[in-house]
């Protein structure tokens, strides 16, 4: 069991990165001008860089000579532990970008803590990605308060984002079986003691960006403990994993 | 053979180019941990500078390929990401050619000392991503000539 938590536990860390990795790369060629794509370009190599460190290790404990690209493309929709925000289309570029802010200030200081996990792997994985991490908090954060604090139709756009994001941020802070094992063999910290930390940051930063939290606590769920995916996963998936599907073990 | 000391091997490993950088090596990069001796193989640890940066396996084979026209016959290439890499392990002698080529080093102060194209200290960012993962947009408001700043990590 106890193996079983670790493995979960990474899988949810690499699915996270991974899912987000992809959704962040579709601006590749499109964004909104040429810096915002090298940026976005840039933030998806960074997370995707994380997701061979998590989906790596995890495939060494599940054993059977498994990889992470057989993690990555080979798992179907039940098998994701991501959150379900991160999924999401991107929408607008304020959607992208205010998903991006709510999820580094977790990733960051989640991160921070984990490079001093109990395991090794994890802390060392955690010490490398949690540099990359600020450096896109940083940008994330400027962003939503120059959009959300910009013009009549930035802020609105940015209202809209968080009022259609923030019921997605809680499944974050949901501890499960899973989080108390990790946190119980001090691999990773308790969720609860993140979530006030995050929210203070979080707060602070939207007031700068003159946008309202909403009051409603609702958090959709499901996501990390891989119970109900949103619809939006699967086609995700399919246009991700088409190359491996389509044609198995074929590579560059 | 005779096996080489690694003072001669690091030696080689200085000649071997940044793929995307091509004035330093990867020496001056930093990239380079640790090389070693075990028995008749000759180990070396590389670490990554960005976690997702795509020149990482067009490294290991640069690195690779030299080693073997040096005549290494055993190489084992060991990937190792602890401590993270740091740009505080550019070499001096990588910062000057860094500059020389008209990239600016990284900086603690977090921002380019001056321009690396006319010296002025009248530079601005323009985005804090650039060409490859290591590098951010700045540009000179002197001689109004964009420039890559390597960002400090
Ligand atoms: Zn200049």
């Amino acid at each position: 069991m106890a193996d079983n938590a670790l493995f979960q536990f990474l899988l949810r860390m690499g699915d996270n990165t991974l899912v987000l990795g992809h959704r962040v790369s579709e601006w590749c060629g499109k964004a909104p001008v040429l810096e915002e794509d090298i940026a976005l370009a840039n933030t998806a190599l960074d997370l995707i860089g994380q997701t061979q460190m998590w989906l790596g290790y995890a495939a060494e404990l599940q054993g059977e000579a498994k990889t992470a690209d057989d993690l990555a493309y080979l798992r179907d929709v039940w098998d994701f532990r991501n959150l379900l925000m991160l999924e999401r289309p991107n929408l607008d570029f304020g959607h992208t970008m205010m998903r991006q802010y709510l999820f580094d200030a977790y990733h960051h200081l989640l991160l921070g803590k984990l490079a001093g996990s109990s395991d090794p792997r994890v802390a060392e994985i955690a010490a490398k990605s949690v540099k990359e991490a600020a450096y896109h908090l940083d940008r994330s954060g400027e962003t939503v308060v120059a959009l959300g604090d910009g013009t009549a139709e930035s802020h609105r756009r940015m209202q809209d984002a968080l009022d259609l994001l923030w019921p997605f941020a809680g499944e974050m802070f949901l501890a499960d079986d899973v989080d108390d094992a990790m946190a119980a063999a001090g691999i990773a910290p308790e969720l609860a003691a993140l979530k006030a930390e995050w929210e203070s940051s979080v707060r602070a930063t939207l007031r700068d960006a003159s946008l309202t939290v909403p009051d409603d606590d609702f958090a959709h769920k499901g996501g990390k403990t891989g119970r109900q995916h949103t619809e939006h996963l699967g086609h995700m998936l399919a246009q991700m994993q088409f190359l491996q599907r389509a044609y198995p073990g074929a590579s560059w | 053979m005779a096996r080489p000391d690694t003072a001669t091997v690091w030696g080689w490993l200085d000649q071997v180019p940044d793929p995307e950088i091509p004035v330093i090596s990867v020496v001056d990069l930093g990239i380079i941990r640790d090389v070693a001796w075990d028995d008749d193989t000759l180990e070396v640890a590389i670490t990554p500078t960005y976690s997702g940066c795509p020149a990482t396996s067009m490294i290991n084979m640069d690195v690779e390929t030299a080693l073997r026209d040096h005549g290494v016959e055993k190489i084992r290439l060991r990937q190792q990401i602890s401590p993270p890499w740091t740009t505080d392990w550019l070499s001096a002698k990588g910062r000057a050619k860094l500059e020389e080529y008209g990239i600016a080093p990284p900086n603690a102060a977090g921002g380019p000392e001056h321009c690396p194209q006319c010296g002025s200290k009248d530079v601005e960012k323009v985005s804090q991503f650039g060409s490859t993962p290591c590098k951010a947009h700045w540009r000179c408001l002197s001689c109004l000539e964009p420039f890559d700043y390597f960002k400090c990590i």
